[in-house]
């Protein structure tokens, strides 16, 4: 009943936009949208280029980046937290406990992610099509953007998985941001508090969002799929 | 983000579980023009933050620890602010029959009888620290304790969920006055043993040296001090929760280690 009553409290949260469910689940978008674009801006390039070069260890390094898909998210918490913290090589920054840090540790956490998806996704593309475009004369660059366009659906898949993996960790979030109120807690680290309070009307509401949003975001990126 | 400045403070999670940091902040923010960033954490960890300089104030309440965290330099001083005291908690049928004994008569009895749970917050936070203290008082070294059996539970988190987590397995608990009156409607747990000096719960709040890491910022650290000390905030620590639970949670004590 305790389940019944808490999905009833939860909706009337939602519906009634409580403000501070709504900041909450506002700051949780912010941060791993941010995360995301950022990190798909370095990664999407980046996979292209370890995908069309030749290198000795190219496999290796393939290999690695999908182990690294399964990194703990307290991992890179307690590494980001040692590079940010005051007494770290970063500590000069003062980015400990911010947003900020909160970003940057969860574009490490989904680099390997996009990147190993992303080499997934131009691998499966018809080995015809990089030929063509440089049979008819494209450079690198233009060969490497019609075989990610080629590839958009697999690419698109890769960062949702990207932001799905960065709304929805707990570890870096509460290792490096600290869980303030109003300046770094998010959903999942809202979740984890209020569950630890007995207060579960509040975490059962933030936990519909952080479904809602993973719809909302999906169901945008394949309307731009299908464009 | 604008720049605006910014105080951290780390508190042990006693004083922000019962609610009163988040009672506190505002007034603090309002008077000094400064975003506090409070951070809930045991003891130990607070004390970790300090030394590394990733906060500016600490308030926790482990003497023995807190007096070391300031001979080796990491503090400025240590200022008590409140107390109250802790209480075993149990199941209402206090299946080891402890009540009426003392703290360390009661965990010799849960020792030997090894059949009744117990929770340890097992988190190095100041309420551990008590709790191996009181262990020791009773003639246990603690590490004998932490294999004395699977009656033994050491939940590795704070008070509040280690209140719920003893409530649902119906063991025993330490705990403090403060987190248990703030709990007490979600706990199948009542009051075991609330006598015993060893069970006096001292808060205070430090500045991180500015001698040891020179980014921190002391002046708003020692602002922070005196408006917790000061008369008017001490009236509103010793009133805070009255209403809501019907006792105080804290005792304000200025300045000074209560007797």
């Amino acid at each position: 009943m305790e389940l019944w009553h808490g999905l009833i409290k939860a909706i009337e949260l939602i519906i009634s936009l409580d403000p501070e469910v709504m900041e909450i689940a506002g700051r949780s978008l912010q941060i791993s949208v941010a995360a995301t674009v950022l990190a798909s801006l370095i990664c999407l390039p980046l996979a292209s280029l370890i995908y069309f070069s030749h290198f000795p260890g190219k496999r290796a390094l393939i290999n690695l980046i999908q182990t690294f898909f399964s990194i703990p998210t307290v991992a890179i918490g307690l590494f980001v937290f040692i590079l940010f913290s005051r007494a770290g090589p970063m500590g000069g920054l003062n980015l400990l406990f911010t947003p900020t840090v909160m970003v940057i540790g969860q574009m490490i956490l989904i680099t390997p992610i996009l990147l190993g998806l992303t080499i997934s996704a131009l691998s499966g593309i018809d080995k015809a099509i990089p030929d063509t475009a440089r049979s008819l004369g494209a450079s690198q660059l233009q060969t490497a953007t019609v075989v990610l366009r080629e590839a958009r659906f697999a690419v698109v898949a890769a960062v949702i998985m990207g932001f799905g993996r960065a709304i929805s960790e707990v570890g870096v979030a509460l290792m490096v941001g600290g869980n303030i109120k109003g300046f770094t807690r998010v959903i999942t680290t809202a979740i984890s508090l209020e569950t630890s309070k007995g207060d579960l009307e509040l975490s059962i509401a933030l936990g519909i969002i952080l479904i809602t949003i993973a719809l909302l975001v999906n169901l945008v990126l394949n309307r731009i799929q299908q464009r | 983000m604008p720049p605006q400045p910014r105080l951290r403070v780390a508190t042990t999670t006693s004083l922000y579980d019962t609610g009163l940091w988040g009672y506190l902040e505002p007034m603090f923010e309002q008077k000094y023009n400064v975003e506090l960033d409070v951070m809930y954490a045991g003891t130990g960890k607070a004390l970790e933050y300090g030394i590394r300089g990733d906060v500016d104030v600490i308030t926790v309440h482990s003497k023995a620890r807190e007096e070391e965290f300031i001979a080796e330099g990491y503090g400025v001083e240590r200022v008590p602010f409140a107390y109250n005291y802790f209480l075993i908690l149990g199941p209402p049928a206090d299946p080891a029959g402890i009540k009426g004994l003392s703290p360390e008569e009661a965990l010799q009895r849960l020792m030997d009888s090894a059949k009744a749970s117990f929770v340890s917050r097992g988190d190095d936070s100041g309420t551990h620290a008590k709790e191996k203290k009181i262990w020791q008082a009773a003639g246990y070294a603690y590490e004998a304790v932490r294999k004395a059996g699977s009656w033994y539970i050491e939940a590795g988190s704070g008070m509040g969920p280690t209140l719920m987590m003893a409530s649902e397995k119906q063991a025993y608990t330490l705990t403090d006055m403060g987190t248990y009156l703030a709990y007490k409607g979600k706990l199948e747990l009542v009051p075991i043993v609330d006598k015993g000096d060893i069970l006096l719960n001292v808060y205070s709040a430090i500045a991180v040296n500015p001698a040891a890491n020179p980014k921190t910022k002391v002046d708003m650290a020692h602002n922070l001090i005196a408006f917790l000390t000061s008369p008017q905030i001490q009236e509103l620590i010793g009133s805070y929760g009255v209403e809501e639970y019907g006792r105080q949670l804290f005792t304000p004590c200025a300045g000074a280690e209560p007797k």
